[in-house]
């Protein structure tokens, strides 16, 4: 991908990102997020009705790659099935540590691609990825 | 200064995050392998000639800290670090001595290590915490304390230098006002005693904590000072070997006098004789020294960033070497990243004072903190990279 188009999306997800801004409704799926190693701390929270993904929403303060990696995950992930998402999970997690994985699952999330080589920001670009799979798994337990 | 004893200076870096860790000159290193390769033995026991040379550089350490910090060398402690004295402090002496609403004064801004303790404690045996309202500029008075003083009042913990704003507090006053009203004065020095001058006796500090691994010693080892007369008063919270004078199937037993007593256990051998080298070191450039340049440079800096429009600075009055800031619109975590990418060392977060926060209604600073090998050179460079931080997206992304 071109790097000027990758850093233009980038961009313009941490500036401007979707969804963020949490609401009071007791049928979302909440979680928090401030990994061990970096200072991102983010709030999650999700709906999801009939095994579908109706809503995703965010706030907190993080870096940019953090913030513009949920923003663009919160817009793939809308709309899908349970077991979608949990197929773009494992493709995005492969992707990011470089291994083979399906680009055309993923959408506009290939702007990661190269993040491997920044390994500090390895952590940044999975934030969301772990917040989503831990409601997952809350919605496990719930059943 | 003294550029040439840090073999890791040589790679070009700026390291400006001294407050988290300083950089280890070749001296303290080559004293620590001296240990590994010609006179490894174990403490105490002194029949074959290593363990001799051994023991006499381990002892020998209480004597240097003394020196440092004005003390006697006999209520010296080794610990694992600043935050393990603290802790000992507040679960070996103070939960045997304090009880149920007995205040402690403490203030937003402190690091972690001097707090949680104490929370920790207050669910324990129900003290009480009281948080001293810091000034505008995030700084800590007498005066603040004062107003914070009741007849419950049995503590005031603090750290000497604030790890995120760097302001340097009046010991010396409050040492002195905690002395007249008979309330205990525990310090923090791990932001100070690497930077300058720290009279123990003279502020009237009941007890002194420090890390090894902030004053050019290496990690896994720090100080607790104190009082004879409190050290004797105090629980060790780790028993077993070394600190034992005897112990018998009856369940009875004798401990060691202090300060062997709070040393259980193979201690960090190579880490005290190094944190030795490393005081020797540091007294022969001379505290006041250190002192002096670190603020000369903080001055140069603030004087060269005089017009940078996007620079938001929190800690201008401060008399020590850290720096304080945030760009405009910029998350603290992508500065650090675009330093690094000019091989500028520096530190993005809440510098583990999450309380401060509430204070700063900023959750994320850089901090820059600088030793006495840091140089102007380095500053100019530091400026002209902020100056050039409009293309900050262009180089993290
Ligand atoms: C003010 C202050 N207190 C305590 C500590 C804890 O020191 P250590 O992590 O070496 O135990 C630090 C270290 O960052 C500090 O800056």
């Amino acid at each position: 991908m071109d790097p000027n188009i990758r850093r233009e999306i980038i961009l313009d997800n941490y500036q401007e990102p979707y969804n963020k801004g949490l609401i009071e409704d007791d049928n979302y799926l909440k979680t928090r997020t401030n990994s061990e190693s970096c200072i991102d701390d983010l709030n999650f929270m999700m709906k999801i009705e009939d095994g579908i993904v109706k809503d995703i929403r965010f706030d907190g303060e993080a870096c940019a790659i953090s913030t513009s990696a949920t923003s663009i995950m919160i817009q793939t992930l809308i709309g899908k099935s349970v077991q979608e998402v949990k197929d773009i999970l494992n493709n995005y997690k492969d992707m990011i540590y470089e291994k083979d994985y399906d680009k055309d699952k993923i959408g506009e999330l290939v702007v990661y691609e190269e993040i491997s080589k920044q390994p500090n920001r390895i952590n940044c670009a999975l934030l969301p990825l772990v917040a989503v799979e831990k409601m997952l798994e809350e919605l496990k337990n719930e059943k | 200064m003294n550029r040439e004893d840090f073999p890791m200076l040589s790679s070009g870096v700026v390291f400006f995050d001294n407050g988290a860790t300083t950089l280890k000159p070749k001296c303290v290193i080559d004293k620590m392998d001296d240990y590994y390769l010609n006179h490894t033995s174990n403490i105490h026991r002194g029949e074959y000639e290593a363990s001799v040379i051994t023991n006499k550089l381990y002892d020998n350490v209480r004597n240097l800290v003394s020196k440092l910090v004005n003390c006697d060398s006999s209520s010296v402690v080794y610990t694992s670090g600043a935050t393990m004295s603290l802790n000992m402090v507040v679960f070996g002496y103070m939960k045997r001595h304090l009880k149920k609403g007995d205040e402690v004064l403490l203030n937003k801004a402190e690091h972690a290590s001097n707090v949680l303790p104490w929370i920790k404690l207050s669910e324990e045996i129900g003290i009480v915490i009281k948080y001293v309202p810091l000034n505008k500029d995030y700084s800590l008075s007498l005066d603040n304390i004062i107003k914070c003083v009741t007849p419950k009042t049995k503590v005031i913990s603090l750290a000497h230098v604030s790890n995120v704003v760097g302001d340097v507090r009046d010991v010396y006053s409050i040492g002195k006002f905690c002395h007249e009203k008979g309330i205990l004065f525990n310090v923090d020095g791990a932001q100070s005693v690497p930077h300058m001058e720290v009279d123990f006796k003279k502020c009237n500090i009941d007890f002194l904590s420090f890390s090894g691994h902030k004053m050019c010693g290496p990690t896994g080892v720090g100080i607790l000072v104190s009082k004879k007369e409190l050290l004797e008063e105090m629980d060790p919270l780790c028993y077993g070997g070394g600190m034992n004078s005897f112990f018998e199937d009856d369940s009875s037993y004798e401990l060691k006098s202090v300060p062997t007593r709070f040393e259980a256990g193979t201690p960090a051998i190579a880490e005290v004789i190094g944190l030795g080298e490393a005081i020797s070191y540091l007294l022969s450039i001379g505290m006041n020294n250190i002192h002096k340049h670190e603020v000369e440079l903080k001055k140069y800096l603030l004087d060269k960033i005089e017009g940078i429009s996007n620079l938001i600075v929190y800690n201008k009055s401060c008399d020590s070497g850290i720096f304080t800031f945030n760009i405009d619109g910029v998350f603290a975590q992508d500065v650090a990243v675009y330093l690094n990418h000019y091989n500028i060392a520096v530190r993005a977060g809440n510098h583990c004072a999450k309380l401060l926060k509430n204070e700063m209604n900023i959750k994320n600073t850089v901090r820059a903190s600088f030793y006495f090998y840091n140089t102007y050179e380095e500053i100019d460079k530091f400026v002209e990279v902020l100056k050039n931080s409009k293309d900050i997206f262009k180089v993290v992304l």
